[in-house]
């Protein structure tokens, strides 16, 4: 019994770990790899190859087949209130759904690579102000839940990374949110999408500046120091080609398995309104000439908190009657940057004047933010 | 008889995986048991940053994901 589970081991070991025996050339290691596959193993690849090559001929075509099924279909007329919302929801489905596979799989492909014991790895040591910019661009890539963010906290502080690039991570890794890029990409354009990431960053970079130079490590619980760190398990030191595929399709199916139900909710409010509210409806109320609406809106969306998926769709409703762009995105990162919840976990290891300054420092992050685009835009 | 220790300190997901861990181990059929590990430091002892994580006799199996419970089947084997 014994012996067969450790030679069980023995070959679960030899085909996850890339091990230095393998050839050196890069036909020499296809062979190999393509040696250990399976038929099941190569049935998955040769799909997911198709719907690769497909993806991009079929996102293309979308516009003309929502047209088809509003006026082929449905034989809605073109140009009419009802014609524009169905339009509206048949063209933004597949197309979110499209888009979100695509960079859920490609992003799970690229956090396969950064895992937490990784990140901390490349954090540990840096200087303050380099530690602030490679944290907040790590988080981004790394997979985090905000349940997580105890153990995760903990694992920094003990490999002796300062509290301002911990909190430069624990910033960005919520507040940059790969649904919320997709759906700003899909639904706004590139534009809107890169400013989103751009000032996630800025925002978790400049906050773990600042508590980094407030000297805040007397707000750690005291306990937190004492607890010593076992090795980093093995299973994640090397991973295969091919669980890196297997774990980015179990996010695609996990994340859009969870979010599904708000997607088709949200866009299903953004076409109603699309179609039938009226332009520059609330213009008056959070328009550019509405300054006080910034703050307002960051105040009122902290103690909030909703997933990306739940919250475009309101964006995009926002938008849509008029609401100024720095206002609502201001008022989207405040929901998803600051949540209530995440500062309950942390309170376990945070002493309350750390969490308040973590809360006030991101706040006002946040407000800047949207007074910025309010006046460039 | 071996040991299943799931690793979290309460949230949906560390619930989840040890209610599959538990079905898995029935579905099994062999000797085994399964503890509920939320003490951080304990969490932490094994290396783990992210939660939830399956132990399986000691070796650290998962991290940070929620498996089915055909894959937990196969891991405690």
């Amino acid at each position: 019994m014994k012996s067969e589970q450790s030679q069980e081991q023995a070959v679960t070991v030899a085909v996850t770990a890339e091990t230095s025996l393998r050839p050196c050339s890069f036909t020499g290691r296809m062979k190999t790899a393509a040696a250990e596959l399976s038929a099941r193993q190569i049935l998955k690849l040769t799909l997911l190859a198709l719907g690769l090559i497909i993806w991009y001929p079929v996102y293309g075509r979308l516009a003309p087949f929502s047209l088809w099924i509003t006026h082929d279909i449905f034989r809605i007329a073109p140009n009419t209130h009802l014609g524009d919302a169905v339009s509206f929801f048949f063209l933004d489905i597949p197309k979110v759904f499209m888009l979100l596979a695509l960079v859920i799989f490609g992003v799970g492909i690229i956090r396969s690579f950064f895992t937490p014991e990784r990140t901390r790895d490349i954090l540990a040591g840096k200087r303050e102000v380099l530690g602030d910019v490679l944290a907040a661009l790590l988080g981004v890539v790394t997979p985090f839940c905000s349940c997580s963010a105890v153990p995760l906290f903990i694992g920094f502080v003990e490999a002796g990374i300062p509290i301002g690039v911990t909190f430069a991570f624990l910033i960005s890794a919520p507040m940059v949110n790969e649904i919320a890029l997709v759906l700003l990409f899909g639904l706004f354009g590139w534009r809107i999408a890169l400013i989103y990431l751009s000032m996630g960053l800025l925002i978790a970079m400049t906050t773990g500046w600042i508590i980094g130079r407030l000297n805040m490590e007397r707000q750690v619980e005291d306990w937190v120091y004492e607890i010593r760190m076992g090795q980093t398990p093995a299973l994640l030191q090397n991973l295969t080609w091919m669980s890196r595929i297997d774990y980015g399709l179990h996010q695609v199916r996990e994340i859009v398995g969870k979010v599904w139900i708000y997607i088709i909710l949200g866009i299903g409010a953004g076409a109603a309104i699309h179609g039938y509210v009226p332009e520059g409806f609330l213009a008056a109320l959070m328009g550019r000439q509405a300054w006080w609406s910034v703050p307002v809106a960051v105040i009122l969306g902290a103690p909030l908190y909703s997933n990306a998926a739940g919250i475009i769709p309101v964006v995009q409703a926002l938008l849509a009657k008029g609401a100024a762009l720095g206002t609502v995105l201001a008022f989207m990162m405040s929901i998803i940057g600051i949540s209530f919840p995440e500062c309950v976990i942390l309170r376990k290891v945070l002493k309350p004047r750390l969490i308040a300054v973590f809360i006030g420092v991101v706040t006002v992050g946040i407000i800047i933010v949207g007074f910025i685009f309010n006046a460039i835009m | 008889m071996k040991k299943l220790q799931v690793l979290g300190p309460g949230c949906p997901k560390c619930l989840e995986l040890a209610r599959r861990t538990e079905e898995a181990a029935k579905a099994a059929g062999g000797d085994y048991e399964v503890e509920k590990v939320s003490d951080l430091g304990k969490i932490m002892a094994f290396g783990v940053l992210m939660t939830p994580a399956l132990v399986v006799d000691g070796e650290v199996k998962v991290v940070g994901q929620v498996p089915s419970v055909e894959e937990i089947r196969k891991m405690i084997a």
